[in-house]
């Protein structure tokens, strides 16, 4: 009994592990995907960060504004990039390959995780640009192994988070056209009702009430708390974790059930 | 002790109210290559689907090796294999990498892995193309490269949907060369669809016509050319007699498309 038990979940692991190395196998021919992540980054800290560091508008306490937005703009990167993750599915549908690994014995929620964790392994590429850019800027990050370790956690779990959300939209809405509006009209909003360039302090109350509903928050709060030197985390960072966990594997539950609809 | 290794009984799907599968019953002898024809829209893709385990039932059951598709779906996942009609190995992926992601999805003992893949290869005449990626591949080399995936794990079953859609005539006698070897030498039964008479003519020991949702004949060739009564018939007569009334149909936008997808790619 407990033995088929422990056989299920070290299956369910591997396969899920299968999926992430086959969708990263994949990157090898495609370097402009990663030149193309590196774009947007570097706009929103050089140009708009710089901006309204001069501006001095923007009141983040103790912390200067660019430091207050280095963390932001990668979870911000993290987050556009893993909401049109979808896309591939919608791709992969119209083909008959999500047919195919839907007719074999894979459980669907290691389908689903494996992806997700690919597109978390992916947006790595993102965090050393942002570093880069960082250190450009005169941010004062922490270097610590321990900060850093974690920083890699919160992205990866950020971009798993996200990406699976992503995935949930395609198998609703299953057209390639129907997607990408869906997508554009939720990034923004995602994005602007969140910690990301400015602190929720100033915000009205409806909308601050919208921003703590809001996963990205926690996901900046994190990355901000680790990313940053002498930074404090504004919920506390077990708080931040456990919804972060929590959401992932809501919608890793709901993409589960979702995805054998893409087959229909 | 039976033969039968997938037995259909009063199958039975429908869309709102659209019954696309109508009390589908059928079974079908273990080795045996059964054909499912029909027009366009007849209901032989969702009876695959149905089978695969891809889509529920509305009512009615079947089992494949004796499992059933509504409650042991897991087990009869692992005893098929499925070719679907669009492409379904990766493009940005070498040939021996597909096989090697389902070789470690169907959990495959690792000491077999690289001896099924380098057989399986061998098998279907991809053995220098290995190392190159699916992409630069020509369409009848895709299709065996599918049915290469699909059969890594020895099914006792394989379906497959249309396999020889936008293939050459070359392309399509080597596809089915290699499909009769699987039957000679693993004993796999082949239960696919098709619209082309001839094929089902030259491959198939047994055929079944659907119409509308209904499955309208069932029988060998002959037997079927025979059933029209007076002699001479062809088993093109047998279809139009079948399957003749409805060449309205064609499918929804989304099967034709993705149809002519599939044919552009392999072409």
């Amino acid at each position: 009994m407990i033995n088929t038990y422990i056989h299920t979940i070290t299956g369910f692991i591997e396969k899920t592990f299968v999926i992430t190395e086959f969708e990263l196998r994949k990157l090898r021919h495609d370097f402009t995907e990663l030149i193309t992540r590196a774009l947007q980054p570097a706009l929103w800290l050089l140009i708009f960060g710089e901006v309204f560091s001069r501006s001095g508008m923007m009141h983040t306490g103790n912390i200067p504004y660019l430091d207050f937005i280095a963390p932001g703009i990668l979870a911000q990167s993290v987050l556009f990039v893993a909401i049109f993750y979808g896309i591939n599915v919608i791709w992969e549908r119209d083909l008959g390959i999500v047919q195919k690994f839907l007719a074999s014995p894979t459980p669907r929620a290691a389908l689903v995780l494996g992806k997700g964790f690919s597109a978390g392994i992916r947006s790595l590429s993102q965090t050393i640009i942002v570093y880069g850019l960082s250190m450009l800027l005169g941010v004062n990050l922490n270097w610590s192994p321990l900060a850093l370790l974690n920083v890699l956690i919160i992205v990866i779990l950020g971009a798993t988070l996200f990406s699976t959300f992503s995935l949930i939209i395609a198998c609703i809405v299953k057209t390639r056209e129907r997607f990408m509006g869906v997508g554009q009209v939720l990034t923004m909003p995602l994005f602007f009702a969140s910690n990301a360039i400015y602190p929720t302090g100033i915000m009205p109350g409806w909308l601050k009430t919208i921003s703590h509903l809001n996963p990205l928050t926690y996901v900046v709060d994190a990355l901000r708390t680790f990313m940053l030197a002498g930074s404090t985390s504004a919920f506390g960072l077990s708080h931040d974790y456990a919804i972060i966990f929590f959401t992932t594997i809501v919608l890793i539950v709901i993409g589960a059930r979702l995805y054998p609809r893409l087959a229909t | 002790m039976s033969n039968i290794i997938l037995e259909i009984n009063n199958l039975t799907r429908r869309f709102g109210v659209f019954t696309a599968v109508d009390a589908l019953t059928l079974s079908v002898n273990a080795s045996e290559i059964f054909g499912l024809l029909g027009s366009n829209g007849a209901g032989k893709t969702t009876t695959i689907k149905m089978l695969t385990t891809l889509l529920p039932p509305s009512s009615g059951e079947a089992h494949v090796a004796g499992f059933s598709i509504t409650t042991q779906a897991v087990d009869v996942r692992r005893t098929i294999g499925y070719v679907p009609q669009a492409v379904s190995v990766d493009g940005s992926l070498t040939g021996y990498e597909n096989l090697l992601i389902f070789a470690k999805l169907y959990g495959l003992p690792h000491r077999e892995q690289q001896s099924r893949i380098r057989e399986a290869l061998e098998f279907m005449g991809l053995t220098a193309d290995g190392g190159r990626l699916v992409s630069e591949y020509s369409g009848g080399m895709v299709r065996r490269l599918e049915i290469a995936q699909s059969t890594l794990h020895r099914p006792r079953v394989l379906f497959l949907d249309e396999p020889t859609v936008g293939l050459d005539p070359i392309a399509r006698d080597a596809v089915w060369k290699h499909l009769a070897d699987l039957r000679t030498n693993y004993g796999t039964t082949l239960f696919f669809t098709t619209h082309y008479l001839e094929e089902a003519e030259s491959h198939c020991d047994r055929i079944a016509i659907m119409h509308l949702g209904k499955m309208a004949a069932l029988g060998t060739c002959k037997e079927l050319e025979v059933s029209l009564g007076s002699a001479g018939h062809t088993l093109n007569d047998v279809f139009v007699h079948y399957a003749g009334s409805a060449l309205d149909s064609g499918g929804t936008f989304h099967d034709v498309s993705a149809a002519r997808v599939t044919a552009q790619r392999h072409g």
